[in-house]
């Protein structure tokens, strides 16, 4: 759907718009969802790098703890989280590969209020696919592609792919 | 011998026991049996049957003198919750025995001729003779002796502390010398020893060894029944006396008792069938149901005690049938009562461990029947050529205390169905092969397919 | 529910029942829970509306707060059962206790009992999750995972790796000696359970008295008599509790006796390899098993295991009650949902 070309256009996109909506970067933190929001807030971080030079913190959370199926489901942590400091007053956003349901999304909202007041979280997300179960909405997008709930959309730096879900 | 005076089989009308195989130990033959009065008045094949006699239907089934148990925890007096002299019979009944002897370990204990006369007297109106066993010491403590000539003048011929075993080698010896005594005053009694060294076993809640090491569990070796064992053959050989060695557990205090008979000296012995078949490993998953005392052992112990059996050193199976209620059973391992029910069990058990594929070497129908029934039933003074009535054989003029049992019949044992008051069986769930039909005590049937009468 | 991936069941029994990969997993889950600790808030709503019995008919504040603070940090709700003073002196049969808490609506039990197998027995009475929290001489699982767990923290220390990428590679070969009263130590038990399943190589060293009877498929390396002999070849040395309070004394002639034979010296503690590990799972006795000069180089282990105790206990609670199920969700599946 996207190759890795496109996924690097459209995350130097975002950079600019992240710096073109805050008027800057001050106080701002990348926060990449564990785990396929990690590599992109770090390919975003080295971006604004670039066409700032200033260095923004790079973060990264996992949200199993967090999540609102946890007892339903097999929830395991699945990588470590490692937050810059204290986030009380800062500019966070969050990055995520797709944005789905909404719901780890929700989760790590609830996760960030643990370290601290930030001023204002942002998402911004690789790949919205739509299929919403939350009042939750991007504010920097990649690329918005409708799908099938039963699909499966695969995102990395080297592009994106959609297949149909593999049987669980 | 006290003679019974209010025998019910006098009242019955006749029975006649058709069409199966008689086992005593005479041997084995085709045999109808009938039964007037509580005597057989005539065994043979294709017996006639009289008018008004009733039918008791034996056909594929074993008829064999009825079982003998020289230990049987009744509780009563004083743990009516777990079992009383009336339960415990007629559990006895439908096990197949026509006799049980009481274990002294009451609350009071059988140490005064009071107590004794008590349990004998509610023992009449049982289901099974009922016959009770005298503490050597008094309260059980192992320091004096009971009063036993006055419990022997009563008819006492059985004698132990079990549950306990006389700790002190000068107090045993005592005991022996003084009960050598009272034979030569035509009360012959045995002392029957609860083989168990305190200060080995002290904490001990099952078999000392690699499951108990590997559960954690504080463990009672092997060595402290053995070492009673030992100590009491020496007694033996000191004082003349007779020990009957109670529920011995272990291989080698099975080889120790056959070196004592080798020699001459007046020992015997008896097994448990839990003993014959289960071992250590049950107490992996900490279920109290398995916690006994003697602790189950190895299962090479196990295979040991089946060896002896079929070597001819043990002289008896008796039950240990040791009713506990739940609430004793519901807690914690190191909490929890020892002890599990055997009479309605014992024979479908020890038929299996010892004519079974795990025996080793399978012993014929009649010597197993001879564990069960007439070698108690001498050990415990019953046999007809002591004056008794018990054990058999099954002859005409013999007394009518016999049962009916389908040695391949299967069944499943469920603690919900058991006659006695407890539920405390290892078999709970378990299918069982060979079943009793029916059992005939003094000429009265008091089990009728698989149904206690009264 | 199902799937739930500690070890063979839904019980954290004992560590046997765990096997290499469940130990892993719980070490791997304990890592999560350390930066949770390091956080402002070392808090995560993982069990919400979960309630966690802690049922100890015999004291251990160490232990039983080591629970409550990890179930409440987990956010479930916590609820103390004190057994030692309260029904069980009225007769009540621990079935009855048991059962009476779980009808409260109960979703874990954490037992201490003086009785082995007191755990087991309450896994079958009750539908919640039980974790043994110590249980006669048998075993104290957390304990094991939680020393594993700080072999495995200072081991990638001393290298200079990550320990979460390290695994459990690092217990392979390993060289542990056990040290004391192994006989009547659950400590013991577990420990040399859970370093088994982990491939390192252990050597029980006790007093003859105070050995088990048997060690029959236990999985170690050697028992012997003779601390001297080993101390100059192990990685780590493990010091047990010589609990006097429970009559360990009855089984040597005198505690200075123990002492001078089994006790870490200060002239022992200098047989020892450099980078040794010296372990206890306290309270310590000092100058005991170990003496008040050598008490010092342990003890930040000590503190550390009491530390990492947490975390491991939030690990298995969370495993036990947050990791599983089987409600299938069309929704559910895909990166990034």
């Amino acid at each position: 759907m996207l190759s890795a070309e496109d996924v690097h256009r459209a995350l130097v996109r975002i950079a600019h718009e992240i710096v073109e909506h805050n008027r800057g970067l001050q106080d701002t933190v990348l926060i990449g969802l564990q785990t396929g929001g990690v590599p992109l807030a770090q390919r975003i971080g080295r971006v604004l790098e670039e066409i700032e030079g200033a260095t923004v913190p790079v973060g990264m959370l996992d949200v199993a703890f967090y999540r609102d199926d946890i007892g339903i489901r097999p929830v395991l942590p699945e990588a470590a989280t490692d937050i810059p400091g204290d986030l009380a007053g800062s500019l966070v956003v969050l990055v995520d590969d797709v944005l789905f349901t909404g719901r780890t999304v929700r989760a790590a909202l609830n996760a960030l209020t643990d370290y601290g007041r930030a001023r204002a979280v942002q998402l911004a997300v690789m790949v919205d696919r739509g299929h919403r179960q939350l009042p939750i909405r991007p504010d920097y997008v990649g690329k918005n592609m409708p799908t099938r709930i039963d699909e499966q959309v695969d995102v990395s730096l080297d592009g994106v792919v959609l297949g149909d879900v593999v049987p669980r | 011998m006290v003679p019974v005076t209010d025998a019910p089989g006098a009242d019955t009308p006749p029975i006649v026991v058709r069409g199966g195989t008689v086992v005593d130990a005479t041997g084995e033959r085709r045999a109808d049996l009938l039964v007037v009065g509580d005597r057989l008045a005539a065994v043979g094949p294709d017996l006639e049957v009289p008018s008004g006699a009733r039918l008791v239907e034996a056909g594929g089934c074993v008829v064999a003198p009825g079982l003998v148990d020289l230990h049987t925890h009744l509780r009563q007096p004083g743990a009516e919750e777990a079992e009383t002299i009336e339960t415990g019979a007629r559990a006895a009944a439908l096990g197949g025995y026509c006799a049980v002897v009481a274990m002294p370990n009451t609350d009071p204990p059988v140490d005064s001729a009071a107590v004794a006369a008590d349990v004998l007297a509610l023992g009449r109106k049982a289901v099974c003779r009922v016959e009770v066993a005298g503490a050597i010491t008094v309260g059980r403590a192992g320091e004096r002796l009971a009063p036993m000539g006055e419990l022997a003048a009563l008819g006492v011929r059985l004698f132990t502390d079990d549950g306990a075993g006389v700790q002190d080698a000068g107090v045993m010896r005592r005991a022996l010398e003084y009960a050598r005594g009272l034979e030569s005053r035509g009360l012959p009694v045995v002392l029957g020893q609860h083989c168990e060294t305190d200060s080995l076993t002290a904490g001990g809640v099952m078999h000392e060894g690699a499951w108990s090491s590997r559960l954690g569990v504080p463990g009672a070796p092997a060595e402290s029944e053995e070492l009673m064992v030992a100590r009491d053959i020496a007694l033996v050989r000191l004082t003349g006396g007779r020990v009957h060695f109670l529920h011995l557990s272990t291989a080698r205090s099975l080889a120790m008792v056959a070196a004592a008979k080798a020699e001459g000296l007046a020992v015997t012995a008896e097994v448990t069938p839990h003993h014959l078949t289960l071992a250590d490993e049950e107490l992996a998953g900490y279920d109290p149901i398995y916690k006994v005392n003697p602790p189950l052992r190895t299962a090479a112990d196990a295979a040991g005690v089946r060896r002896a059996c079929a070597a001819g050193v043990v002289d008896a199976v008796a039950t240990d049938h040791a009713p506990h209620p739940p609430e004793a059973k519901a807690t914690t391992l190191q909490d929890a009562a020892p002890g599990m029910l055997g009479l309605e069990t014992a024979l479908a058990v020890t038929l299996d461990a010892l004519t079974g594929a795990t025996a080793a070497p399978a012993m014929a129908l009649g010597a197993v029947l001879g564990l069960l029934s007439w070698g108690p039933a001498r050990i415990a003074g019953l046999a007809v050529d002591q004056g008794g009535d018990q054990g058999g054989p099954l002859v005409a003029g013999a007394p009518a205390n016999l049962f009916v049992f389908d040695p391949e019949e299967r069944w499943e044992v469920d603690p919900a169905r058991l006659a006695s008051r407890s539920r405390n069986t290892p078999w709970a769930g378990r299918t069982l092969r060979g079943r009793v039909r029916h059992t005939v005590w003094r000429g009265e049937p008091v089990v009728v397919d698989g149904e206690a009468q009264r | 529910m199902s799937g739930a991936p500690l070890g063979a069941g839904r019980h954290l029994l004992s560590v046997a029942d765990l096997g290499a990969e469940g130990i892993e997993e719980v070490l791997r889950v304990a890592d999560a829970f350390v930066e949770v600790g390091r956080r402002p808030i070392p808090k995560v709503p993982a069990l919400r509306g979960r309630t966690v019995v802690t049922l100890f008919a015999e004291e251990s504040t160490r232990t039983r707060l080591s629970f409550e603070t990890a179930a409440r940090r987990l956010s479930a709700d916590v609820m103390s059962c004190p057994m030692a003073g309260s029904s069980v002196k009225k007769g009540e049969s621990l079935r009855d206790t048991v059962e009476t808490v779980n009808a409260m609506g109960v979703d874990a039990f954490v037992v201490r009992h003086p009785s082995a197998g007191a755990p087991a027995q309450v896994a079958q009475w009750v539908d919640a999750a039980v974790v043994n929290a110590g249980d006669g001489w048998h075993e104290h699982p957390t304990q094991a995972l939680l020393d594993c767990y700080t072999i495995r923290q200072v081991l990638a220390e001393r290298a200079g790796t990550d320990p979460a990428s390290a695994g459990t590679a690092g217990f392979r070969g390993l060289k542990v000696a056990v040290v004391g009263d192994v006989r009547h130590s659950r400590v013991a038990r577990s420990l040399v359970w859970a370093l088994g399943a982990l491939g390192a190589r252990t050597t029980v060293v006790a007093p003859g008295s105070l050995v088990p009877t048997s060690f029959d498929d236990w999985p170690l390396e050697a028992v012997t008599h003779d601390l001297d002999a080993v101390l100059g070849d192990v990685d780590v040395c493990y010091l047990l509790r010589l609990q006097l309070e429970r009559g360990a004394g009855a089984y040597l002639p005198s505690v200075r006796e123990y002492t001078s034979a089994y006790g870490l010296t200060a002239r022992r503690a200098a047989l020892l390899g450099e980078g040794a590990v010296v372990m206890h799972p306290g309270p310590m006795n000092r100058g005991v098993e170990i003496a008040d000069d050598v008490a010092e180089l342990p003890a930040s282990t000590v503190l550390r295991q009491v530390r990492n105790g947490v975390a491991v206990r939030m690990a298995v609670l969370f495993l036990l009650l947050g990791s599983g199920g089987a409600v299938e969700d069309p929704a559910a599946g895909g990166a990034g949902d």
